[in-house]
């Protein structure tokens, strides 16, 4: 077990019914231009890859087949070309239900594949004409892909992300600002009927309140980020960072500050959530998520192409 | 694995999309040249789901 998934109650690629025999699906032919070979990932001939094929299907329900260069195997099925092409594929990601089921089934079949074997996951929508350009794609970068799979067997990926909050750093201050004699209602409460000060004074005294409750928690969150990176150093072989999370799918409380990939043996996974166990403990609107462990999606591209920020 | 007891607790709960994109969409083998299309290659400023596609890529500077 290559990695440990235990997100594995996805479901988005459905197993295979009985109704469909564990037989190669057809190679796609380059007679075909209705249908082209959509990429999941690629690990090494001989492995427990066609064990996943067999047992899972890909996107738009099509039955996953090998495609096989010397020692490289890529796991693929054949999608509709109308809908994969470039133009089709910009639509469809217009589209976050399509985009969200494209990218759950793709990552369904990593797991799958990952589960029995090192596998290098493709990046989203990888698409070949037919599966004789796989081959041939498995035969130009097949150096380059045997030392990456040689670089991360042993090792899974895991998420750290580390968010500020400043209302949940504001609420644990309320209380002593209630008590204080400054007369700046606690946020969220409502404002003491007769209070010294004037509205216009209370309000700009809350305003700077919030102002340093904020920066103070963007501070602590920093301050923790950076912790992150002292525990595991001994533990992570690698890291990658990922742009702070923003946007409606953000949906987490708090502002995310730090979204970064490490990668680990498996063996030392639970050192890993060790290492970092209670290291937000009272420190006020500072959170730390952990996610995973994932397949190492984050470290499979090739050092010279990585774009990561 | 007895150590897994951590991660046993997130078991069970459906992977968050945006932890999903960061990876298929930023990470993941790239490969280019023969390639019908890959989404390295598709102008990601100019789909509609901007919300969606600012979190995830390089792109828009950091607000901080």
């Amino acid at each position: 077990m290559n990695c440990p998934m235990p997100g594995a109650e996805e479901t988005a690629a459905s197993p295979r019914t009985l109704a469909h025999p564990a037989d190669q699906p057809p190679e796609q032919q380059e007679s075909d231009r209705s249908r082209i070979s959509y990429v999941y990932v690629i690990g090494r001939t001989g492995t427990a890859l066609e064990a996943s094929a067999s047992q899972l299907t890909g996107l738009r329900d099509g039955p996953l087949r090998t495609v096989t260069s010397g020692r490289l195997t890529a796991l693929v099925s054949s999608v509709p070309a109308d809908a994969f092409s470039a133009e089709g594929m910009k639509a469809q990601l217009e589209d976050l239900t399509q985009l969200e089921a494209i990218a759950r089934t793709h990552h369904a079949v990593v797991e799958a594949a990952c589960a029995g074997a090192m596998v290098l996951p493709m990046r989203l929508a990888t698409v070949y004409l037919d599966d004789a350009r796989v081959r041939s794609m498995l035969d130009e970068r097949g150096t380059e892909f045997d030392a990456l799979l040689s670089r991360l067997e042993g090792h899974a990926e895991v998420g750290v992300k580390v968010y500020a909050d400043a209302r949940a750093a504001a609420a644990a201050e309320a209380p002593a600002a209630a008590t204080g004699a400054s007369g700046s209602p606690a946020p969220g409460s409502p404002a003491p009927a007769a209070s010294a000060v004037s509205p216009g004074r209370a309000y700009l005294q809350q305003r700077r309140a919030q102002r340093r409750t904020h920066r103070d928690a963007y501070r602590a969150a920093g301050a923790v980020a950076a912790d992150v990176r002292v525990r595991v150093a001994d533990l992570a072989r690698d890291m990658v960072a990922h742009r702070p999370q923003q946007g409606e799918l953000a949906s987490g409380t708090g502002e995310n500050i730090a979204n970064e990939a490490y990668l680990v043996p498996t063996d030392r996974i639970g050192e890993f959530h060790r290492a970092l166990k209670g290291l937000a403990d009272g420190v006020p609107g500072v959170r730390v998520e952990i996610t995973g462990p994932w397949a190492p999606y984050s470290f499979a591209t090739p050092p010279a192409e990585s774009g990561s920020p | 694995m007895a150590d897994h007891s951590e991660e046993e607790s997130l078991a069970g709960r459906q992977i968050a999309l945006i932890d999903l994109l960061d990876r298929l969409l930023n990470g993941g083998a790239v490969l280019t040249g023969d390639v019908v299309l890959s989404i390295a290659e598709v102008d990601l400023v100019h789909i509609n789901l901007r919300a969606v596609i600012r979190s995830i890529t390089p792109d828009s500077p950091a607000p901080w």
